[in-house]
């Protein structure tokens, strides 16, 4: 087992050499460059400007400093915001990125699994239709919409709940990850009906009725297990998506978090900013897939076996 | 559930939340360029005057008085003595000497080093062509005497020296966590900066808020009635109207335009709208063949229908221009040398050799993607297309695309804005000059020039100049190189117990002269 997470995380290691050279090279090929503004800057200190972050030195030589930099831990000072380094930046706005990321996960699994149970177990009825229908909604309806919704019940009529803000009122991060979780609350819904309904006709279940456990015990012990594999394969990809996509939401509530700094830095043409957050993101869906994988693979007792018998015969 | 509102807490402690748009840059006057910069430097920093928010005229900062020699080139500042960095240092005129000397310097790249260029030498010795900083016009005569000795007289020199990039910083301090040319030491943080205005910095939580509070030991603190000022960085004008609403801030960045009748038919007084220093332009390129005829941008310049484009598009938000120069920018109004004439544009256009528009090739119109760009664009292209039945084709880009074609001088027709440095006409002005690296129309007259370049600066008063101005801008819009449209506003959302924030054109604020007075009648509704 530990080689193959040593293995999974050797492969990575190409992975993101070349996510950085694509980057770095890609992003310096968009027209415009960080300094050029509507009030442009005089050209004297356009070239000082230059001069400062290396932009005056050939592209392989930029690229050169860049990895060396990098592999000193140095992602160097963001262009935009010159008061502040790559990774001050990308780590003050982690904590809030990553709560809201979690909260969010918990809100799609608790939402999303018991709708999709509920409609697995009586499939072709209103059981099925309604939480699907709803799923449906939840899948279409874009944060932007159902965020400023939500604030309009529950904040401006109802005012059971802040409207804006991260931590500084009681309260305060329920709508937040309300409306990051919905939209995955519906994807997690689908998947586990889908998963659920495959299950409910293999043998083994019907071995364990047959044997007379009661259904709450098929369900939750055997069923559970199996129906839920896509869902744990979908939970590494979604929690790096929603790390990396929370942007629309952090602007609704005015979280102070990672996502605007993403979004913005390819706006400004950041160069080292927009480098920082991508290998910081492409780690996080490497690291991510990585442990949904294992636990896909512990859940289902076929790749387990087969992953031991694999691991045994090497060594 | 919600708790004290910011509003009700704010008002009992005279702390004001303030709505300031985007995340700040840094804190370094030296480096950061800016509004929203802007509205946090000038609390913590202080040059050698400030601004009368009622005025705009200068009043003693930093420098008590000050005196200018009769050829206007010598001017002497006495700085107070009792003005104190915020680690008891007292401030000096050799603070202003260095903190002059470092934004001078190449390396730091300081983006407004052009507001020194009028004090001798101190553009030669940016561009390196001399070393010896001795010869720059700038001198401390003593500890508190600051000579300063300028190229040419300049009626608005004193208006630059309130301009965050001319305020003095704290040596000691820079030195300790850097080399003073290094703009991103860590001498701006929280814990490390020493500053010398009326408020010093609490905190900065990045992307969530920046809190100032008031120096008690300010040379002028019993002027300032604010504990706070809680800075904001919200970029979405909806969820700042949203936080209004919810009591959260006192004022906001600006007022989401379609958000504007519904506040006009309910809540109007929380609506402040007032003219700014900025117009809304479309740039030709004098260069493209079917443009390079006056009497063709003349044509399209008079069938905007600016009155109905404000009525309808603009929830009348702004005001049509006609000229560059903003109307009454210190007493000086620009010429109206054409109005919305569609019959005399169609006359014009025949006259060019498009008569009902017939062979005019499609023109292209580049804007930057953004709603209000695209909602003008459509308008106005539906005006060409009625009036002189030509065609154009709209194109939205990304903002560093849009800029790179702008400035390579890749488009037919562009959207554009400037908003002035200071106030006077000038900064309006001389963006214009052949050549300029902001004129990106391929426009230029050497008559033009020689009015704003010679005549203007060598005027021996303020009529003579503004007539100078006034002959320049005339000839100008005579060979409509771009076509006006309106003059920019300043949009807030005010909370009534905000006070002592007076408009102006500049849309200038004196955090010293604010505060809060809560009124029970005052109260907002949710």
């Amino acid at each position: 087992m530990l080689r193959y997470i040593g293995l999974r995380l050797l492969q990575a290691i190409p992975v993101l050499f070349a996510v950085i050279t694509a980057t770095f090279f890609l992003i310096r090929q968009a027209p415009g460059g960080p300094f050029d503004a509507e009030k442009p800057v005089i050209p004297a200190v356009k070239r000082a400007l230059e001069a400062k972050y290396n932009l005056d030195l050939p592209m392989w030589q930029q690229y050169l400093h860049y990895l060396g930099d990098l592999f000193k831990g140095d992602m160097g000072p963001s262009f935009k915001y010159p008061g502040w380094a790559v990774h001050d930046l990308i780590l003050s706005g982690l904590p809030a990125t990553a709560e809201l990321a979690l909260y969010a996960l918990l809100v799609a699994l608790l939402i999303g699994v018991a709708a999709g149970v509920s409609a697995a177990l009586k499939p072709n009825t209103a059981r099925d239709y309604v939480p699907m229908s709803l799923a449906m909604l939840g899948i279409c309806m874009p944060t932007f919409l159902l965020g400023p919704l939500l604030v309009l019940i529950f904040g401006f009529w109802l005012q059971w709940l802040p409207i804006s803000g991260w931590g500084d009122l009681p309260g305060d991060k329920i709508l937040p990850s309300l409306t990051l979780g919905a939209a995955y609350a519906a994807y997690v819904a689908r998947l586990t009906r889908g998963g659920m309904l495959e299950v409910m006709s293999q043998d083994y279940i019907r071995t364990a009725r047959a044997k007379g456990l009661p259904e709450r015990v098929v369900i939750v012990k055997h069923a559970l297990r199996g129906g839920l594999i896509p869902v744990v394969a979908f939970l590494g990809p979604a929690f790096a998506g929603l790390l990396a996509g929370s942007f629309v939401v952090e602007t609704i509530f005015q979280i102070p978090g990672l996502g605007r700094f993403y979004v913005q830095a390819a706006f400004n043409r950041d160069y080292t900013m927009i480098l920082g957050t991508t290998i910081f993101l492409s780690t996080l869906i490497i690291v991510f897939n990585l442990i949904s994988d294992l636990l896909a693979t512990w859940m289902n007792p076929k790749l387990r076996n087969q992953l031991s018998t694999k691991a045994g015969g090497n060594t | 559930m919600q708790g004290e509102s910011n509003i009700d807490s704010g008002n009992r402690q005279q702390i004001l939340h303030f709505g300031n748009g985007a995340e700040l840059q840094g804190l370094d006057p030296h480096v950061v360029t800016g509004i929203a910069e802007h509205h946090v430097v000038q609390a913590l920093f202080e040059g050698l005057v400030m601004k009368s928010a009622e005025t705009l005229e200068v009043e003693p900062a930093a420098a008590e008085s000050w005196s200018v020699s009769d050829d206007g080139k010598v001017y002497t500042f006495k700085i107070r003595k009792n003005a104190r960095w915020s680690n008891g240092d007292a401030l000096t005129a050799k603070d202003f000497e260095w903190s002059w000397w470092r934004a001078l310097q190449p390396a730091l790249g300081s983006q407004y080093v052009f507001m020194y260029f009028p004090i001798e030498n101190a553009e030669a010795f940016f561009k390196q062509e001399i070393t010896d900083f001795s010869k720059v016009g700038i001198k401390a005569l003593d500890d508190y005497t600051l000579q300063v000795r300028l190229n040419n007289p300049t009626p608005y020199f004193m208006q630059l020296l309130d301009h965050y990039s001319m305020f003095p910083v704290h040596r000691a301090t820079i030195e300790k966590w850097g080399k003073p040319h290094e703009s991103y030491t860590r001498w701006t943080r929280p814990e490390n900066i020493v500053t010398n205005g009326p408020f010093l910095l609490e905190s900065w939580r990045l992307n969530k808020n920046l809190i100032v509070k008031r120096n008690s030991d300010y040379w002028g603190a019993e002027r300032v009635r604010l504990n706070k000022i809680v800075y904001y960085p919200i970029e979405s004008g909806v969820t700042e109207e949203r936080m209004f609403r919810a009591s959260q801030l006192h004022w906001t960045d600006e007022v989401a335009i379609e958000r504007a009748p519904w506040y006009r038919e309910n809540n109007p007084d929380a609506m402040r709208i007032k003219p700014y220093v900025g117009t809304y332009i479309y740039r030709i390129n004098n260069k493209v063949d079917h443009l390079k005829d006056v009497r063709v941008r003349k044509a399209l310049a008079m069938t905007v229908d600016r009155d109905t484009l404000m009525n309808t598009v603009l929830n009348n938000f702004f005001t049509p221009a006609y000229a560059i120069t903003p109307p009454g920018l210190l007493g000086y109004q620009p010429p109206k040398t054409f109005s919305y004439d569609p019959d005399k544009a169609r006359a014009l256009l025949a006259e060019a050799g498009y008569p009902n528009g017939d062979g005019f090739p499609v023109t292209e119109l580049q804007f930057n993607t953004n709603d209000q760009h695209r909602k003008i664009a459509i308008a106005i292209q539906q005006m060409w297309k009625k009036e002189l039945n030509i065609d154009v084709r709209l194109q939205n880009k990304d903002w560093k695309v849009y800029l790179d074609d702008e400035a390579t001088g890749n488009f037919e027709i562009s959207r554009g804005g400037w908003i002035g440095d200071y106030v006077d006409p000038n900064t309006f002005m001389d963006m214009w000059i052949t050549g300029s690296g902001i004129n990106r129309t391929g426009w230029g007259n050497s008559r033009y020039d020689e009015l704003v370049l010679k005549t203007a600066p060598e005027a021996k008063n303020r009529e003579a100049r503004y007539a100078a101005f006034f002959e320049a801008e005339t000839l100008m819009m005579n060979d409509m190189p771009f076509i006006p449209i309106y003059t920019y506003s300043s949009h807030h959302f005010v909370h009534p117990s905000v006070k002592g924030m007076a408009s102006n054109v500049m849309n200038y604020h004196n955090f010293r002269d604010v505060y809060l007075e809560p009124e029970e009648s005052n109260r907002q509704e949710n």
